[in-house]
């Protein structure tokens, strides 16, 4: 469905990405893992548009996506939710996923008939199938940081994606509030059949439901493949273990 | 309370007995208040236009009155230069306006923030200095003065119902159009373009039409200031005034819907009855500004909209909170 060829994209003299790999089929849970800085969220932003890659290929449903402006890339069918929250914080929790359906609906630019009148429905189920209903009418701003990075989530299914990207969707949240988002994030791709590629810091969780994985290293894929096989690669236990675990973290661009 | 004045439901009511109001005052006001009324609704709806670019979109729309100043002279220049009926000028001057309105605009969102505002000014400034040179046509800085007027509109108290009549269906379709989903949309893209973009919206273009709209209504106030004033001058162009209908925003409250008009008529009122006892009046504004700055960040509608709202919270507790959220599902 989805496949990165050698991608690059430098920062000035830093290369964030570094000849990036990446290949993901319809119906699977695809993880991308490294360490911090290792390039995830640049990788992210290229594909959906946020970073135009200076060399490489994107391929999404057999078309060439790279370099389109995000809209484009959503319209086509890759939803996303941020890394560090990313909502309308004016707006209400309603509200928040009620514009991503509209757009959807390509209902935006509708002049003359009343918001509060359209798109109620699919805007409900999402918030249901989040668990945010009880929260509809709040202010988003006000929200617990769980629930804002859920609302994230819930933002990206307003635009109905077929592959959902999701970069560090448990960021910041409480163990339980991870366990959920963990649950809500298999529950979206074996329920709802949703494509969904993420990433993600909690190793045992990664190795839980991913069936792919692939793993990042100062901007370069070390290796992409099942679970097992990551996790008996000799290069991925250096890279976790070796001789880069007393790396700092300079150089971080995930942000 | 941010979203805007309070839910519909009360809003129609409320509207509907100031309309009311508003009728009765020719039948026994002096011309002089009525003219003073007029200005103020003239003044009302520019400040509401710009404020659908300012409050409802984030812009920094910094040179507005351009637009109102070309929407303005397009009439004059119609009632005056041709012979086509007044409503061929009435419908040109907005139409001219939302065309400058595209031209600036297509520029401007391009840049961000402070930058667009900037380019705005200097754009603006552009037209101002043609229409303040050019004599043989636009008559420079002397303006176009005793413009005919249709003998409908020729009393004072006509022209104050035409003004009221044209204001009342635009603020109807201000409010239309702020709570539609594109308002909705343009609220959004205020709050966080970036994510806007990545939900498939196309910022540039929302931000752009919503741009021509408020250009278009502004041309509309510039239409109702010739029918009032039955002259143009190039001061209606000047930045001055765009400063001062920003002012009117902020004052009267720019998160919501009815804000600008109450800032615009608290400015008419006091530019005419402290500037008849000096002509140090902006010296007093600016008082006003910054005791607004400190005390009433969110003007004095937002100020009393807080206070509405808290006090009917006291008075029926939570049930009122849970019926909002209820109603918003």
């Amino acid at each position: 469905m989805l496949q990165v060829e050698a991608m690059h994209k430098s920062f000035g003299d830093f290369a964030a990405v570094y000849g990036a790999n990446l290949n993901v089929e319809r119906g699977e849970l695809v993880a991308v893992i490294g360490p911090n800085g290792a390039g995830k969220t640049t990788l992210f932003n290229l594909i959906t548009g946020q970073l135009r890659p200076d060399k490489g290929k994107i391929v999404f449903k057999g078309e060439e996506i790279s370099g389109l402006p995000p809209y484009e890339i959503c319209k086509r069918g890759i939803g996303r939710s941020f890394q560090i929250v990313n909502i309308f914080p004016r707006l209400t929790v309603f509200e928040n996923v009620q514009v991503a359906v509209l757009s959807q609906q390509r209902k935006s630019s509708n002049l003359f008939s009343p918001a509060q009148n359209l798109a109620v429905e699919e805007t409900n189920r999402i918030l249901e199938s989040v668990g945010l209903s009880h929260k509809a009418g709040s202010i988003a701003g006000s929200l617990s940081h769980g629930d804002q990075k859920v609302l994230e989530i819930a933002i990206a299914l307003g635009n109905e994606p077929e592959l959902l990207i999701l970069d560090e969707p448990t960021a910041g949240m409480s163990p339980e509030e991870t366990t959920a988002t963990m649950e809500l994030i298999k529950q979206l791709a074996e329920e709802q059949g949703l494509t969904i590629l993420f990433c993600e810091h909690d190793m045992e969780m990664v190795f839980d439901i991913a069936q792919s994985i692939m793993v990042m290293h100062h901007g370069q894929t070390l290796i992409q493949g099942k679970p097992e096989e990551v996790r008996e690669n000799k290069e991925v236990q250096e890279a976790y273990l070796g001789l880069d675990a007393a790396q700092p973290n300079g150089g971080e661009v995930d942000a | 309370m941010v979203k805007g004045l309070i839910d519909s439901k009360r809003l129609w009511p409320v509207l509907g007995i100031f309309v009311i109001l508003l009728i009765l005052p020719p039948l026994h006001a002096p011309r002089f208040y009525i003219y003073i009324l007029s200005l103020m609704f003239v003044t009302s709806l520019l400040a509401m236009s710009l404020n659908l670019t300012v409050g409802y979109g984030g812009m920094f729309q910094f040179h507005h009155c351009a637009f109102y100043g070309v929407g303005a002279y397009t009439f004059a220049l119609m009632l005056t230069k041709t012979s086509l009926p007044m409503w061929v000028g009435f419908i040109a001057g907005p139409i001219a306006a939302a065309v400058v309105g595209l031209l600036i605009g297509w520029f401007c969102v391009r840049l961000t923030q402070l930058y667009f505002g900037m380019l705005q000014i200097s754009l603006g400034s552009l037209i101002w200095a043609i229409v303040f040179r050019w004599y043989n046509f636009t008559g420079g800085d002397d303006g176009i003065h005793g413009i005919p007027r249709p003998s409908i509109l020729s009393s004072s108290n006509n022209t104050y119902y035409f003004i009221l009549l044209v204001l009342v269906i635009c603020l109807a379709a201000l409010y239309t159009i702020v709570k539609s989903p594109f308002g909705a949309t343009l609220q959004a893209i205020r709050d966080n373009p970036q994510r806007c973009e990545a939900v498939g919206i196309n910022v540039r273009r929302h931000q752009l039409i919503a741009i021509v709209i408020a250009t278009f209504f502004a041309g509309i106030a510039g239409d109702l200031f010739v029918v009032l004033e039955r002259s143009v001058f190039p001061d209606l162009l000047f930045w001055t005034l765009s400063l001062e209908i920003f002012i009117m925003c902020l004052l009267g409250g720019w998160f919501t819907f009815a804000g600008p008009m109450l800032g615009a008529a608290i400015i008419v009122a006091l530019r005419t009855f402290v500037g008849k006892y000096t002509e140090y009046w902006t010296l007093i504004l600016g008082v006003i500004l910054i005791l607004l700055i400190f005390f009433l960040p969110e003007g004095v509608m937002g100020y009393l909209l807080r206070i509405s709202k808290s006090a009917s919270q006291r008075i029926s507790g939570r049930s009122q909170v849970d019926a909002a959220s209820r109603g918003h599902a």
